[in-house]
């Protein structure tokens, strides 16, 4: 329970924020001590997961780097409703006050933006249901067991198809889970009947083949632009649907994947949705909530959440800058045709119709944006200058890191190419029965960087334990042309051009 | 916490780790570089999920500050790894400092090589009698109730019953609530040992002889520590003559000159009277050398020295013989002669850093 004083300060706090336009979801603040913290901070932010040994790692790793100092988390907030929140025990005044405000506005782009509107908003009930499940599957089967098993699925919790929303994917899933649940168990007998017919399931769902009744009652959700839909891509998906997998193994399977979905729009929205907070906390602190006597302290902490971070790219400082780019910029009426066309850049630099949109504007773009496009339509070359970006790779010659370039447009599509896929390589399901012998198929959308050899081929005998037929990857090492596969002995690895 | 049980599951994987290694970590001696008082870190690669991953040195990406092309990136080192690129995207490479206590090392040294527990000599002459308390229970004296618990109990209770007023708070234990710590009687054996060290440090024992012996005996050493409740270890260095050293001095000193055996044998004996009566001490011997001593007659005086007065009251006694370029092992092959069925005698030669596991495991193996 927050205490007294922190409660009142909670009303004033989300009072200033409502005046200000955001609109949230209940917050439930607790305090936690250092090593509660941790605890939550290694479960992601959750009071509870399922038992897994990397939580246990995560945890030990946090301890210790904030016990050496390292590091110090100030707030956690979860995507849920009512959204909890989370403060250190022993942070002054003034911290505790900027931590809710910027919980207030996590909390608004949770609620608001489009790619979380699938989200589970009882996820913190599900993610004790998962952990009764887990461990209920731990009593029956054993602990290691399942905890092979569980190793295997998070192998692929990146390959999902991260632009469909998590919601319309999941529901159907389940809905013809249970439909087929019946059919599936009386097919695990005989795999080679099962075998001929996975495509058919599997593409006739995708092809958009819905349901009677089911069509009209939803609302199509928007597929973000950058991405291409692909079906075959929420390889999970595909696994739960046609893997030969036990009762159990499914169970896991599922939960490993809802996880997953659950958790990648904030893959896909770190950027903006720390902007977003960052955004807030300071224009609320600055303009309504700071006393006098704290404002030291306040600018301290605040210059510390911005500060860059040796070379690398702050997201909380990308995102902030962005967005205030952006309504001054909408305030100035410097957007639109007149604006592209003029090349008088003293004209340009007072540049201002008093349009005054900014705000609209802003609250726009938290609406309907993720990272990728956000950064697509506002990163400007005027922005990418003055806050000094550049692009930067492995110098093999010199073996260290070297700056590469300041041009805009490198610097642009390096960004994309970053937040594409949440950085993760483009994966699809090619082919479920290769060679005519159920072998499952990959194919790497090799964009100009290869796979990591050994990770890869870890990998595919991970995904062997789930397919339980031999996994192969058709890629390209060394600009080679290459198809690594494992068939559940050895691994090989063949040059195909 | 909730995280225990998540904890406990990746100690048990690290511990695994460790055991896998085991032999690698021992023969490099990297561990005790790394041992403080009862905690050594060891450095393994981080555990990962693996996952279809970008290869990270093709990877690039976008930072922020002042720069030109062909700049280093500031932080960056040739040859450096790249740290936590969170913001950045690029992973680094991790290795995990993982602490372990040196019993729990010791633990897994014996699980690996199956070591047997220790009889203890003499039986259980010297016990201490300690009562432990553990947990609660519903009967017990009154002089052990346990406050808390029963008027936590007496309350549920009336909460339960409904005759609990928040605003005239009494809780009154019944017999039923009322909860007594319990004790169990632990017999503990007061075993304690006396760990002899012979080392020769005559000329022909060079270096990485000395290594293998320092490595040896630190796994010897950390072995029967989580056997005994108490250890004192004693350092005998010689070559023609013998004296006591402390445990730096025993590993760096190097002398020329010859080497006789028996010497050390009666440094240790005189000890052994002055410090550790017979019948309270296990006693452990454990002799390193290349096998050169310095005549027939002296191999003939250590064998009746070892026969009368050493093996009669030591648990066990241990010569390793370190294969030098200089030696001529001839010390080996006199022992071998009178003591190989002796259970009391653990002979073992060391030809380099990998056989040091064998080695622990002769020496150990036998449990006395």
């Amino acid at each position: 329970m927050l205490p007294g004083y922190l409660g009142e300060l909670q009303v004033v706090v989300e009072e200033k924020a409502r005046e200000a336009g955001l609109d949230f979801f209940t917050v439930m603040f607790e305090i936690l001590s250092f090593d509660q913290m941790n605890e939550v901070a290694a479960f992601g932010g959750f009071p509870a997961r399922y038992p897994h040994w990397r939580f246990g790692m995560e945890y030990n790793r946090l301890s210790k780097s904030s016990t050496y100092g390292l590091h110090r988390i100030y707030e956690m907030v979860i995507n849920n409703d009512p959204c909890y929140a989370y403060l250190l025990e022993g942070n002054s005044l003034v911290e505790q006050k900027m931590v809710m405000a910027h919980v207030m506005a996590h909390c608004d782009f949770f609620k608001n933006n489009l790619f979380f509107a699938g989200t589970n908003r009882k996820m913190m009930d599900e993610m004790a249901n998962h952990r009764t499940q887990v461990s209920s599957i731990m009593d029956k089967v054993g602990v290691e067991t399942t905890e092979w098993f569980i190793d295997a699925c998070l192998s692929i919790e990146n390959l999902i198809d991260v632009s469909l929303g998590p919601s319309k994917h999941l529901k159907e899933d389940k809905e013809e889970k249970y439909l087929k649940s019946g059919e599936a168990r009386k097919e695990e007998g005989k795999a080679e009947g099962k075998r001929k017919e996975y495509m058919e399931h599997f593409l006739q769902k995708e092809d958009g083949g819905k349901k009677a009744g089911e069509a009209g009652d939803e609302p199509e959700v928007e597929t973000p632009s950058g991405v291409l839909p692909s079906p075959s891509r929420d390889i999970m998906g595909f696994l739960l649907k046609n893997a030969p997998l036990k009762s159990w193994e499914q169970n896991i399977l599922e939960i490993a994947r809802d996880e997953a979905y659950y958790f990648s729009p904030q893959g896909q929205t770190k950027i903006m949705n720390e902007g977003w907070a960052t955004y807030w906390h300071s224009k609320l602190m600055t303009e309504k909530l700071l006393d006098a006597s704290e404002v030291v302290d306040y600018a301290d902490r605040a210059s510390a959440i911005t500060a860059p971070s040796g070379p690398m790219l702050n997201p909380y400082r990308l995102g902030v800058e962005l967005l205030r780019d952006i309504e001054e910029r909408w305030n100035k009426g410097r957007f639109g045709k007149d604006w592209e066309e003029c090349e008088d850049s003293s004209v340009r630099r007072v540049w201002d119709t008093g349009a005054g949109l900014g705000k609209s504007k802003i609250f726009e773009v938290r609406r309907v944006y993720n990272d990728l496009t956000f950064i697509d339509e506002f990163l400007t070359e005027e922005f990418c200058r003055e806050n000094r970006l550049f692009t930067f790779g492995f110098n093999e010659k010199n073996r260290r890191y070297e700056v590469e370039s300041k041009q805009f447009q490198k610097v642009k599509l390096q960004l994309l190419l970053n937040l594409t896929n949440l950085g993760s390589p483009l994966i699809e399901v090619e082919d479920a029965n290769y060679e005519n012998k159920g072998q499952l198929l990959l194919r790497h959308l090799h964009e100009g960087i290869d796979l990591r050899l050994d990770w890869a081929q870890d990998t595919l005998a991970n995904i062997y334990k789930i397919w339980k037929r031999p996994a192969l990857i058709a890629t390209i090492l060394s600009e080679s042309p290459t198809l690594l596969k494992f068939d559940g002995k050895e691994h090989t690895q063949i040059v195909t051009g | 916490m909730k995280i225990t049980q998540d904890k406990a599951r990746f100690r048990e994987i690290i511990r695994g780790k460790i055991r896998k290694n085991l032999r690698k970590y021992i023969s490099s001696g990297e561990m005790i570089a790394r041992s403080g008082k009862d905690i050594i870190s060891i450095p393994i690669p981080q555990i990962d999920i693996p996952k279809f991953k970008f290869e990270t040195r093709q990877q690039k990406g976008v930072g922020q500050g002042d720069g030109e092309p062909g700049d280093p990136l500031s932080g960056e080192q040739a040859e450096g790894e790249a740290g936590d690129r969170s913001a950045g995207n690029l992973p680094g490479e991790h290795l995990l400092e993982e602490e372990i206590t040196i019993e729990e090392l010791a633990q897994i040294l014996g699980e690996e090589l199956e070591l047997p527990r220790i009889q203890y000599k003499g039986k259980e002459r010297i016990v201490t009698v300690r009562d432990k308390l553990v947990g609660v229970r519903r009967s017990g004296p009154e002089s052990l109730r346990h406050f808390k618990r029963t008027y936590r109990e007496a309350l549920k209770r009336q909460i339960a019953s409904g005759t609990y007023d928040p605003m005239n708070p009494i809780v009154v234990p019944i017999k039923e609530d009322k909860r007594y710590k319990s004790f169990r009687r632990e017999v503990i054996p007061e075993t304690n040992a006396a760990l002899l060290y012979i080392m020769d440090v005559s000329g022909s024992m060079g270096d990485e002889q000395k290594e293998i012996v320092r490595i040896e005996s630190f796994w010897i050493d950390a072995w029967l520590r989580s056997q005994y409740k108490g250890i004192e270890c004693r350092y005998i260095i010689h070559d023609a003559t013998a004296r006591e050293v402390d445990r730096e001095t025993f590993f760096k000193t190097k002398e020329s000159g010859g080497t006789i055996i028996s010497t050390s044998y009666k440094q240790s004996l005189d000890i052994l009277a002055a410090d550790y009566p017979a019948d309270e001490w296990n006693v452990y011997f454990f002799q390193f050398s290349d096998g050169d001593n310095w005549s027939n007659e002296d191999n003939k005086l250590c064998v009746k020295l070892l026969q009368e007065e050493i093996l009669p009251r030591s648990n066990l006694f241990c010569y390793g013989q370190v294969e030098s370029p200089y030696g001529s092992g001839q010390y080996l092959k006199e022992l071998k002669e009178f003591f190989t069925d002796d259970q009391r005698v653990a002979l073992s030669n060391i030809p380099n850093r990998d056989a040091i596991v064998e080695s622990i495991k002769e020496f150990l193996g036998k449990g006395n």
